[in-house]
């Protein structure tokens, strides 16, 4: 129920105290945290974690202080930059400022996390075959053999079923594009 | 949010391709967290109200916690240290 409700009505699940609401905000927005972390800000694994854990402890601890529930992606998306900045200067002996941290493209980078973002929540509009065979080849890199045991699916069939299950995922943008017959 | 990409099959491929799945563990922490949360709440309640858990936590804080039932690994330690300094 959780996955289909509105970046501010899950916050204000959450505030609630619903614990549901939390373990379904974190798994939302798990792999924005990680990427902007890691491909953004090119993090090795430990201080990635480091920065993963702060960013959702600092979240739950201020759901409270947010002033628009609806902008929670923004709000995180940049305290993952600011902790991610601070871990880099923590550890470089040179006193370095934002910008001899940031990389370079990276406002292209968000830009381009945030359309992700989009896609992975159009993806939920396909059925749950498609969204475990579209995840488990394009973000998980998993081979035709692996899908297929796991889905119990022949292995041969899923490069079709791939290009079929991306037809449908285009098709949504295209649905939600295409303006309205005059009536 | 506004899209600003194109929406032929190779974009989406791409925009897939760039939310990997952070490590589970990872994830069930933040998830527990909550739950984390409470135990870090009745831990200090309780050193502050039992002089003896207090000591026992200074002397060595994960075989305290384990004593009375608590998995140190699912806590957060760092946060536990600074709160008990401070109560």
């Amino acid at each position: 129920m959780e996955a289909s409700l509105s970046d501010a009505a899950l916050v204000a699940r959450c505030r609630t105290g619903d614990e549901g609401a939390w373990a379904e905000l974190v798994n939302r927005f798990s792999r924005y945290v990680y990427a902007i972390a890691t491909k953004g800000f090119g993090l090795r694994a430990d201080d990635a974690e480091d920065v993963f854990q702060e960013v959702f402890a600092r979240t739950y601890q201020h759901l409270d202080r947010l002033r628009d529930d609806e902008a929670i992606r923004p709000w995180i998306a940049q305290l993952t930059r600011r902790l991610s900045i601070d871990k880099i200067r923590a550890g470089s002996r040179e006193q370095l400022s934002d910008d001899d941290v940031e990389p370079e493209g990276l406002d292209d980078t968000f830009d381009r996390l945030d359309d992700a973002l989009v896609v992975r929540e159009a993806l939920g509009e396909l059925s749950e075959t498609c969204q475990e065979i579209l995840d488990r080849f394009f973000a998980r890199d998993e081979s035709y053999q692996t899908i297929g045991e796991a889905l119990e699916i022949p292995s041969g069939t899923i490069a079709s079923r791939i290009s079929r299950c991306l037809a449908k995922l285009r098709e949504i943008f295209e649905g939600r594009n295409r303006a309205p017959e005059p009536s | 949010m506004t899209e600003t990409f194109r929406h032929d099959e190779v974009t989406l491929a791409e925009l897939l391709r760039a939310l990997p799945p952070a490590p589970e563990g990872w994830v069930r922490a933040a998830q527990e967290l909550p739950r984390s949360r409470r135990e870090l709440d009745d831990i200090v309640a309780r050193a502050v109200a039992d002089e003896a858990f207090r000591l026992a936590l200074i002397e060595d804080l994960e075989r305290a916690l384990r004593d009375v039932g608590y998995e140190p690994d699912s806590l957060p330690i760092e946060e536990l240290k600074r709160r008990l300094g401070d109560s």
